[in-house]
């Protein structure tokens, strides 16, 4: 008989890095997103001096897949240097994919299959996969069969012109085929969060990215690619200069005329990579590292992809407090995922509101005052930008950073995706 | 105020509809008068500097007016009184100093959307509910709050006549293509920027939006040109009701009046002809229907129906697979069953043909995709263990319905009911075979399924009640229209069909034509004539039925004609074979089919179409006081529900039973002892006619 695994272990993040996110078509318009996940590897191995042949395991996270590398977590860790013999994969749940990888990882390691995982995530939305029609894609395996080159005239038929037209995705859900930006528009006003609170909280972004730059260095990779290895050193994504009445100026892309978001008060399209060292605690302190924090309790949710879409921290926030037996006021340091100003100031309203959480959550109070000092102090998504597969390494790097800095215990981590998903994670700091 | 909450937001005042004793916004008179003190209060409040119109109702805005008022509408004088003080009030909101914005979210229909169309800009929500229309057509009436003055106006000649005419509905998306809103919002932020629009208007920094009409339509609708228009739309008015229907044709009238003499003519106009259409004996049948169909689509028996998640449907033919579309579509889980996989398979080939017919059209390739995955093919039983009800759709043969009953019920869970679709076996007779006979009962279905809107439910003496309702919950559920009959032969559709269909094969063999036969009870407003019928329904179906039919009428001394033995003996079967009393190429009439006169008199003559129309006619109506003179029917309302639902009789004479009411049961009485004594005893009326004379009864 098989004895059953009994091995629990703390899990510890040791560190957690990332590239400088680049708006997309701008200085990492030419790679692909295994270019960006083998920089993010290979920058974590080097400033960790560690020996990848002893890693268990390499998870990235990626939403928008490369064909050709669509196992991108297994192309970039060879590239990086990882032997043959380090198994790698990738995993895909929308804005929470590296949220995922993370989560994989401290599971592994908690269920003994693993000692040393590195999970992150990459995102390059300059290279959207561009495809063809089911139609024509049909022919193309049946044109496999052609024996002539006339044969080839079967090719078309039955297709007119503009099916050979080639197709971009969409950022829209599938299964109702509404695009973000409008799910984003309905829940701000369901919350009734105004066009001008949404364009403040963009602006408070934006500023404290800006003066947050020294800050961040800690976890930003210099970095230097083809072709031309400028040196990259911080994020192009905010904008220092941003004003209310810039702000104030700008139509709304996604609901018109009388919606409130705008591409002003949204996140931009990023490309980017990010890359943790999660280890268990004793494994750890056996190398010789000192770890950030611990990773405690996390939490996948799910809700209505037509009502609720970007709304899954609220249902996940007092889920894994509940699992640690924890409260909001005991958390020091607040990361919460910036797909839209509106959706962050919906989260809150709803974290604040005892309606909400009487009619949703089944619970007699609300979940939180949010003290919004504790929130986002270095920036967010809507400044620093988001690589979709990319953003949750990022946030629980900057978290477990924001806790040292800052001197707190608790950290929590959460973020919403596409499909109505949501995510949240509770960080501790490591004692030493 | 009682149907209005006035709320301040800045310097706008929100007007919230909300009508304090329905579920939903009903035009009543009562509202309309107060809706006069809200205007008042707007001109007055000097705090007020725009206004918003929208509803605190759930999912609806104004459902329309209400059609129970109209009943005490007797003076033609005082109609147009009334319909003038409606004009000047909505006028008056034209023509107030102070913007006032819709804001729509829900149903918008008949006197809803003649408000709104008095605003000064429409805004809607995107949402599923959210519709427009004015559909006072099918209640034989026309708009009569300018709505046939301003939609023209709004969204051009030819898509008003269009919409009008045909009371369709209009959605957000080409609400706002037609230009009949100013802009879109979801409906979560309806409010906020129906302020924000009120605002705009205000400080003139929104506009209402600009036409949308094409200079190919300017020209066609605003020059003379526009003769063609309204010639067009008569045409194809005469075309479809056939004289029948007075509404349509006063409807283009009006438009053209306001059109060529000005708004004010056409109000005018409008109010007439409102107040002459709402007397018509049209209007008044199609309104009993309204209320009589609103009736039959709730359950008296609800509290004891069990709950239904699963159906086994069996056989996976025409019949079997439009049960299983149309309760996959309204979220039951069905397992389709035939004799093979294969079979079933080709079942559920046929639902995804028809769904995705959909696609598109208010139906998402997603929504499809999960109606589909709730159909599970099958060749065995096994699953059926999970059914909560079963309906069965194989051939009509009795060993076979009562072998697939036993099969059923031996894997079948508690509180199962079984039901069988059957056109022509007794229900208890099938029963026999069952251990649980009191779940045992028939639901019968038309074809084609999804869209032949009625369901006759048969319960036999040991149906238990709880079976009964479960079964009515389901039906109404799948969306059908639902008469409870009781179990002799033909129910109550088909019965009420035999004798009508009869008559006709009767007077072929007297020398009339095909052709003038179903001409005359076109004429009459039936969908298709009775042999055009017979095609489609198929000679070895008709003749199937008729003889289970057939010794009700041997009984009562009537001889029924078997000359459609001999046709179908002869290998014709009608449209399916493409041989019938008409002839098809390419699923097309091409003809009637000269071959079929062999069967009947050879010599042609000509008939009156009124005789035709009367012997027919009053085959009809005569079986169908039968009906409920034997308790087929418990009410005379589900005869007229199920005539005008099941077989297409005319929805302008309210069916059979407000038909003969209209035309007084006295007269009836009489023409039909004519109709003895001329053509003999298939005409004698049941002793039922002269109890409700003698008792000066009415049906209603």
């Amino acid at each position: 008989m098989i004895e059953p695994g009994t091995k629990k272990s703390a899990v510890v993040l040791v560190d957690g890095c990332r590239l400088p996110f680049m708006r997309s078509g701008t200085e990492y318009a030419s790679l692909i997103s295994y270019d960006l996940a083998r920089e993010a590897l290979s920058g974590l191995l080097k400033r960790n001096n560690l020996n990848p042949a002893i890693v268990d395991a390499v998870i990235m996270g990626t939403v928008v897949q490369n064909p050709q590398t669509s196992n991108v977590a297994r192309e970039a860790a060879l590239a990086a240097g990882f032997p043959n013999t380090v198994a790698a994969h990738t995993v895909t749940m929308a804005c929470i994919s590296s949220s995922q990888a993370i989560a994989s990882g401290v599971n592994m390691i908690r269920a003994g299959q693993a000692d040393i995982v590195i999970a992150g995530g990459t995102e390059a939305l300059s290279d959207v996969p561009v495809g063809f029609k089911k139609e024509v894609r049909e022919k193309f395996f049946e044109s496999r069969k052609y024996k002539n080159p006339l044969d080839y005239r079967k090719f078309l038929q039955g297709l007119s012109p503009s099916d050979l037209l080639p197709q971009a995705p969409a950022i829209a859900e599938y299964s109702t085929g509404e695009v973000m930006g409008e799910s984003a528009d309905k829940l701000a006003a369901s919350f009734n969060v105004t066009r001008e609170e949404q364009d403040a909280y963009a602006l408070r972004s934006h500023q404290l990215a800006a003066t947050s730059e020294g800050k961040l260095d800690n976890e930003i990779i210099p970095t230097a690619v083809a072709p031309d290895f400028k040196a990259l050193t911080h994020d192009n994504t905010f904008r220092a200069d941003s004003s209310l009445e810039k702000l104030a100026s700008l139509k709304p892309v996604f609901v018109k005329p009388f919606g409130t978001v705008t591409a002003g008060n949204s996140s931009p399209l990023t490309d980017g990579a990010s890359a943790t060292l999660i280890m268990s605690e004793e494994k750890a302190l056996s190398l010789g590292y000192t770890p950030k924090a611990y990773l405690r309790e996390h939490v996948f949710v799910a809700q209505d992809p037509n009502d609720e879409l970007l709304l899954g921290p609220a249902y996940a926030t007092p889920n894994v407090l509940d699992r640690a037996g924890l409260t909001f006021a005991e958390l020091d340091v607040l990361e919460i995922h910036e797909a839209f100003a509106g959706q962050v100031l919906a989260v809150l309203r709803a974290l604040e509101s005892d309606t909400f959480a009487q009619e949703k959550l089944g619970r007699e109070r609300r979940v939180a005052d949010v003290d919004m000092d504790k929130l986002n102090a270095w920036g967010g998504s809507l400044s620093l930008g988001h690589p979709f597969g990319a953003t949750g390494a990022r946030l629980v790097t900057t978290a477990a950073n924001r806790l040292m800095a800052e001197d707190g215990q608790f950290a929590l981590v959460t973020a919403c995706a596409a499909g109505g998903l949501g995510h949240a994670m509770l960080l501790e700091r490591y004692a030493q | 105020m009682t149907h209005f909450d006035i709320e301040m937001d800045t310097s706008v005042a929100l007007i919230w509809l909300d009508n304090p004793t329905e579920r939903v916004n009903v035009l009543t008179q009562a509202m309309l008068a107060e809706f006069s003190d809200v205007l008042d209060e707007i001109e007055q409040n000097t705090d007020i500097q725009a206004a918003v119109l929208i509803s605190k109702k759930h999912n609806s805005f104004i459902v329309g007016a209400d059609i129970k008022e109209f009943a005490d509408f007797n003076d033609k004088n005082e109609v147009i009184a009334l319909i003038n003080e409606g004009h000047a009030l909505f006028n008056r909101l034209e023509t107030l100093k102070k913007p006032v914005v819709a804001a729509v979210h829900g149903a918008c229909v008949g006197g809803g959307l003649e408000l709104i169309m008095a605003c000064h800009y429409r805004l809607a929500s995107t949402h599923k509910s959210t519709k427009f229309a004015l559909p006072e057509v099918n209640l034989g009436l026309l708009p009569g709050l300018g709505g046939t003055q301003r939609l023209p106006r709004l969204i051009g000649l030819q898509k008003g006549l269009e919409y009008i005419l045909s009371g369709g509905n209009i959605y957000p998306k080409p609400a706002r293509k037609l230009g009949l809103v100013d802009a879109l919002i979801h409906a979560q932020g309806l409010r906020q920027a129906a302020v924000r629009a009120a605002l705009g208007l205000v400080s003139g920094e929104v506009k209402p939006a600009k036409s949308k009409q094409s200079w190919t339509d300017k020209l066609l609708e605003k020059t003379p040109l526009n003769r063609i228009v309204y010639s067009k739309a008569e045409e194809t008015v005469a075309k479809r009701t056939r004289g029948n229907y007075p509404a349509p044709p006063k409807i283009i009238e009006t438009i053209r009046t306001g059109m060529e003499q000005g708004i004010q003519a056409g109000f005018k106009a409008e109010a007439e002809h409102f107040a002459e259409l709402v007397m018509t004996p049209e209007s008044k049948a199609l309104r009993h229907l309204f209320f009589a169909k609103n009736a039959a689509e709730k359950n008296p028996y609800a509290d004891v129906a069990k709950p239904v998640t699963t159906i086994g449907v069996l056989g996976a033919g025409l019949m079997g697979a439009g049960i299983a579309q149309v309760s996959a579509q309204n979220g039951f889980d069905v397992i389709l069953k035939d004799q093979t996989f294969e079979y079933a398979a080709k079942g559920k080939r046929g639902i995804y043909n028809d769904v995705s017919k959909r696609v598109g059209k208010g139906l998402s390739s997603f929504e499809r995709d999960r109606v589909l995955e709730r159909v599970t093919p099958r060749g065995d039983y096994t699953l059926f263990r999970n059914a909560n009800l079963t309906i069965e759709a194989v051939l009509e043969t009795l060993e076979l319905k009562q072998q697939v009953l036993r099969d059923v019920e031996a894997l079948a869970p508690d509180g199962h009911v079984f039901a069988t679709n059957t056109s022509s076996i007794p229900i208890a007779q099938i029963a026999e075979a069952s251990a649980r006979p009191e779940a045992v009962l028939g639901m019968h279905y038309f074809s084609p399924v999804p869209k032949m809107p009625l369901l006759e439910i048969i319960k036999t003496e040991k149906t238990a009640d709880w079976a009964l309702a479960t079964a009515v919950a389901t039906g109404l559920k799948q969306g059908k229209t639902i008469i409870v009959v009781g179990d002799k032969p033909g129910f109550y559709a088909n019965r009420i069909i035999a004798p009508y269909v009869n008559e006709a094969l009767l007077m072929l063999a007297e020398g009339a034509s095909v052709d003038a036969v179903d001409d005359a009870m076109r004429d009459f407003g039936f969908p298709v004539g009775p042999l055009k019928l017979l095609d489609e329904i198929g000679f070895d179906v008709g003749v199937h039925v008729t003889k289970v039919i057939s010794p009700i009428f041997v009984e009562r001394g009537i001889e029924v004609s078997t000359v459609m033995d001999d046709v179908l003996a002869a290998g014709f079967k009608g449209r399916k074979n493409g041989k019938g009393f008409y002839t098809y190429e390419k699923g097309k009439t091409s003809g009637v089919n000269q071959e079929i006169y062999r069967f009947f008199a050879s010599e042609r003559q000509q008939f009156a179409k009124s005789v035709i129309r009367e012997r027919l006619s009053m085959a009809m109506v005569n079986e169908a006081l039968y009906t409920l003179q034997e308790g087929v029917i418990a009410r005379p309302v589900d005869g007229d529900v199920g005539a005008v639902f099941g077989i297409g009789f005319p929805p302008f004479l309210g069916g059979p039973f407000f038909y003969m009411q209209q035309q007084g049961l006295t007269n009836i009485a009489s023409r039909l002892s004519t109709l003895e004594a001329e053509q003999g005893v298939r005409f004698r009326a049941p002793a039922l006619l002269n109890e409700y004379i003698q008792q000066g009864k009415d049906f209603y």
